[in-house]
């Protein structure tokens, strides 16, 4: 298992080179000047202009403008926004935020979806289960920005139970509602996946052993049917996890958290390249490290599986 | 304050907007009074994220804008009405409009402890002029004798020879030519003093400013991204007192998310209701909105480098084009009656303003006299059967993209030529074209004062060579009444100068002028007295708690 995890970890490298040189190459190609769009309009002079082009080496070719940011990528030096600060501290301040955005979504989707995908999956066919079969697909089917902007006045406006943004510091309570609407739709997915994979095994052979053994109804739910149907669920949270963090770009901006979204989003309007090019390469290493977990997870949950 | 991405084209609106002083809607007026007033209170308002660090010179956008007028005071200071008023200054004196000799007020410090003295001015100055500091607005030195070799390329020189420290306080200033509205900029953010601590180490002082003004920078108050929280200044002794216990800017991203917070409550003041409100916002906040007014306008630039527009039967088809325009249809339809039709190229809040420029008929809605233009033009010169008339226009701002295509419509239905959108996806690839002349049709523009002057909206757009002369126009006799305007030795002298310059560019149209911008902003239950300014800032200081 060691091999297996330092071989995929040696694969970051590759990945992590192909990635950031196709994001620096697509800041590079999408038309515009960030520069002129940094007068806004109003006059500047020329050497104000070259000065600015200079310290962002927008005045060389591609090639030399991707060694330059690699060479000091090297030295762990991020580069800078075009307001001055250094990359590494503006991803350090919204890495934190959404993170914990996103693992609230994930413990959200994750609880409530295996939860209500289990009593789904055991009375198939009940009342219960078509409820709940009826609300997931309208979740599924509602845009997240109409779930959100609906969530936030009638919950935030109307009846003031919390706040419609995120206050400073973004604390984990104001993150609550933004987490809701961020993990709803993955929810609804959750769900259907464990109802799906709970129906499939609860038919299954060594169920029926189970309980012919006379093991209680919990001992057998829990750890031969859940646990066996658990590998698909595992798989797709930790594909999700990926995407809540670098997917949050409307939920971000709908409940203003200053978060990796937001981040993203500006920097690419503005053409700022050391920003886009960093985030997105922390956005692989999190998909990457979670694709590994989810690997991990699945010898443990399935012993049958083996890691090479 | 340059015309930021997001403000250009959310600004849309403007009612009655007679003048700044006649307040706008009716629905907005507050109680005068501002007695029994929670002084203590401190006020949340929106903003973005300053795009530089916060150094006067460096300073171009509303986000950082707003903030480097609260914690710095510079020699005067803006009223509501667009009117200098001393801040510093104790007095400004010139006979010739060309050389000045300032005075300031003694005893005044900044936050760090040193004292404000004529030095302070003009290191301040020199800094932002001198090219290897590249500080965003060193243009608004240009003025200023000496500022073409601090501002060359790779120049090394720091100090301009028109700036001379007579004593403590008092400074001389010397133009290269006359300016008689050189006074009127002393206001803008650019102008401001800067203590000796900004000089060693820019960067760090950009992020943790020693100011001079009402407010200052709290502690760790600049949290990046988040917000920017700022304390009354106790030291401050000028004419702008706060009357709150400080302001905090919160960033936000969207306009939505702001108005939202400000329905809740959970927002104290809004200067810019989101597009999306614009028809409910009214009756949403009952009698707590603000419409007036502000200092910009809008217009489409017609270049002078188009071969169908040179000459005099390009004058007749800038002619006809603008009276092919219903402004008031598409201001009642799309914006929903909230802008003002443009009678000039100027703004209504300005000292000077007029109008009934003589001329000025061109800029109203006329078919047939448009048709009949356009007719005598094709004598001159056939417009080519298949030429299509394009406007461009970035449409990532809301609303753009729906006005422009009404023009669109109007001017090809008026005239019977093809005219539409040539739509570009973002500010900075419209910028980019613009700037480097590749327009082959018109492009939609606009313009936002940096201080109030009838100048600041004439020489900086159609002066030969201007900076944001975009359309490369030129006329020398233009020209000549701008050099005239700018050498006259009263403000109101130099206003009707520039009145006259006016009637020139109603002639030549070197840009078709739609609307005048105006403010909707809101505040919540918990604040009041809530005004805004000349250039739709809210007035900060003069906010209290209820």
């Amino acid at each position: 298992m060691i091999t297996f995890t330092l071989k995929r970890i040696l694969q970051l490298i590759p990945v992590f080179f192909g990635a950031t040189l196709l994001v620096y190459f697509l800041v590079f190609a999408t038309p515009g000047d960030p520069i002129a769009a940094l007068s806004g309009g109003k006059p500047m002079s020329p050497a104000v202009e070259a000065a600015l082009r200079a310290q962002y080496n927008l005045d060389q070719p591609f090639w030399v403008q991707y060694f330059l940011y690699l060479k000091n990528l090297v030295s762990f030096d991020l580069g800078q926004t075009f307001s001055g600060q250094p990359v590494s501290d503006v991803i350090a301040r919204a890495m934190p935020v959404t993170a914990r955005l996103a693992v609230m979504a994930l413990a959200i989707e994750a609880v409530f979806g295996v939860i209500f995908g289990v009593f789904a999956g055991l009375k198939k066919g009940k009342i219960f289960d078509s409820t709940v079969l009826v609300a997931s697909l309208l979740v599924i089917a509602v845009p997240t920005f109409v779930l959100g902007f609906v969530l936030q006045f009638v919950v935030g406006v109307k009846l003031s139970w919390a706040k419609p943004t995120v206050s400073s510091g973004a604390p984990w309570g104001d993150l609550i509602l933004p987490a809701v609407v961020l993990g709803l739709v993955s929810l609804a997915y959750v769900l259907r996946l464990t109802r799906t994979s709970i129906i499939e095994n609860k038919s299954a052979d060594y169920v029926r052993t189970a309980t012919a053994k006379g093991l209680s109804r919990r001992r057998v739910v829990v750890v031969h049917i859940l646990r066996n149907s658990l590998i698909p669920v595992v798989t797709f949270l930790g594909a999700d996890l990926g995407s809540l963090m670098g997917g949050a770009i409307v939920t971000e901006g709908i409940f203003n958290v200053p978060g990796i979204g937001n981040l993203l989003y500006q920097a690419i309007l503005k053409g700022e390249s050391a920003t886009v090019v960093a985030v997105v390469s922390v956005l692989v290493l999190v998909f990457v490290i979670a694709n590994l977990v989810v690997d991990l997870l699945y010898a443990w949950l399935d012993p049958r599986i083996r890691l090479v | 304050m340059r015309y930021n991405r997001t403000s250009k084209a959310l600004v849309l609106s403007a009612a009655l907007a007679l003048t700044l002083t006649a307040c706008g809607g009716g629905g907005g007026e507050n109680p005068s009074a501002s007695s029994g007033g929670d002084a203590s209170k401190v006020i949340t308002a929106n903003s973005t994220e300053p795009q530089n660090g916060l150094l006067p010179a460096n300073t171009n956008e509303v986000g950082g804008g707003r903030v480097m007028d609260l914690i710095f005071t510079g020699l005067v200071s803006y009223d509501a009405t667009g009117k200098p008023v001393n801040e510093l200054a104790e007095s400004i004196e010139t006979t010739d409009a060309k050389n000045y000799t300032i005075k300031i007020k003694s005893g005044q410090k900044f936050t760090n402890g040193e004292p404000v003295t004529a030095k302070s001015f003009v290191d301040a100055w020199n800094f932002g002029a001198a090219a290897k500091n590249a500080q965003l607005n060193s243009y608004f030195f240009e003025s200023i004798k000496g500022y073409d070799k601090v501002s060359a390329e790779k120049s090394t020189l720091d100090t301009m020879e028109g700036l001379k420290v007579v004593d403590d306080t008092t400074f001389t200033v010397e133009l290269s030519r006359p300016e008689s509205d050189f006074p009127l900029r002393l206001g803008y953010t650019a102008f401001y003093p800067l203590p000796e601590a900004a000089f060693k180490d820019p960067k760090s002082f950009g992020e943790n400013p020693a100011g001079n003004g009402p407010y200052k920078l709290a502690e760790n108050g600049w949290k990046h991204n988040v917000e920017l929280d700022l304390v009354p200044n106790a030291d401050y002794s000028g004419p702008r007192k706060p009357a709150n216990g400080g302001v905090t800017f919160k960033i936000y991203n969207s306009f939505d998310a702001a108005y939202t917070d400000l329905l809740a409550n959970n927002l104290d003041v809004l200067d810019q209701v989101p597009p999306s409100a614009l028809q409910n916002y009214k009756t949403d906040l009952g009698d707590r909105w603000v419409n007036q007014a502000y200092a910009g306008n809008a217009t489409m630039t017609i270049p002078s480098y188009l071969p169908e527009f040179k000459g005099e039967a390009g004058q007749l088809r800038r002619q006809a084009i603008s009276m092919a325009i219903d402004r008031q249809q598409i201001i009642d339809n799309i914006f929903f009656g909230a802008k003002q039709v443009a009678k000039d190229f100027t703004s209504p809040v300005l000292d000077g303003y007029s109008d009934s420029l003589p001329g000025n008929e061109v800029l109203t809605f006329n078919a047939d006299k448009a048709k009949e233009l356009w007719a005598q033009a094709d004598k001159i010169d056939p417009w080519p059967a298949d030429k299509v008339f394009t406007i461009t226009s970035n449409i990532d701002g809301a609303g753009n993209k729906e006005y422009i295509t009404a023009m669109a419509n109007q001017i090809s239905n008026t005239l019977g030529i093809k005219a539409e959108l040539n739509p570009i996806p973002t500010f900075k690839e419209m910028r980019t074209l613009v700037g480097e002349k590749k327009l082959t049709g018109a492009s939609r523009a606009g313009w936002q004062a940096d201080y109030p002057s009838l100048y600041n909206f004439l020489g900086p757009l159609y002066g030969t060579g201007a900076g944001s002369n975009d359309g490369d126009y030129s006329n020398p006799a233009f020209d000549q009444k701008l050099a005239d305007g700018l050498a006259a030795t009263s403000v109101e002298e130099g206003n009707k100068i520039f009145n006259e310059s006016q009637e020139i560019l109603l002639k030549d149209l070197p840009v078709v002028p739609l609307w005048y911008q105006a403010v909707q902003g809101g505040w919540s239950e918990n604040v009041t007295d809530v005004k805004f300014g000349w250039n739709g800032v809210p007035i900060y200081n003069a906010i209290t708690g209820k």
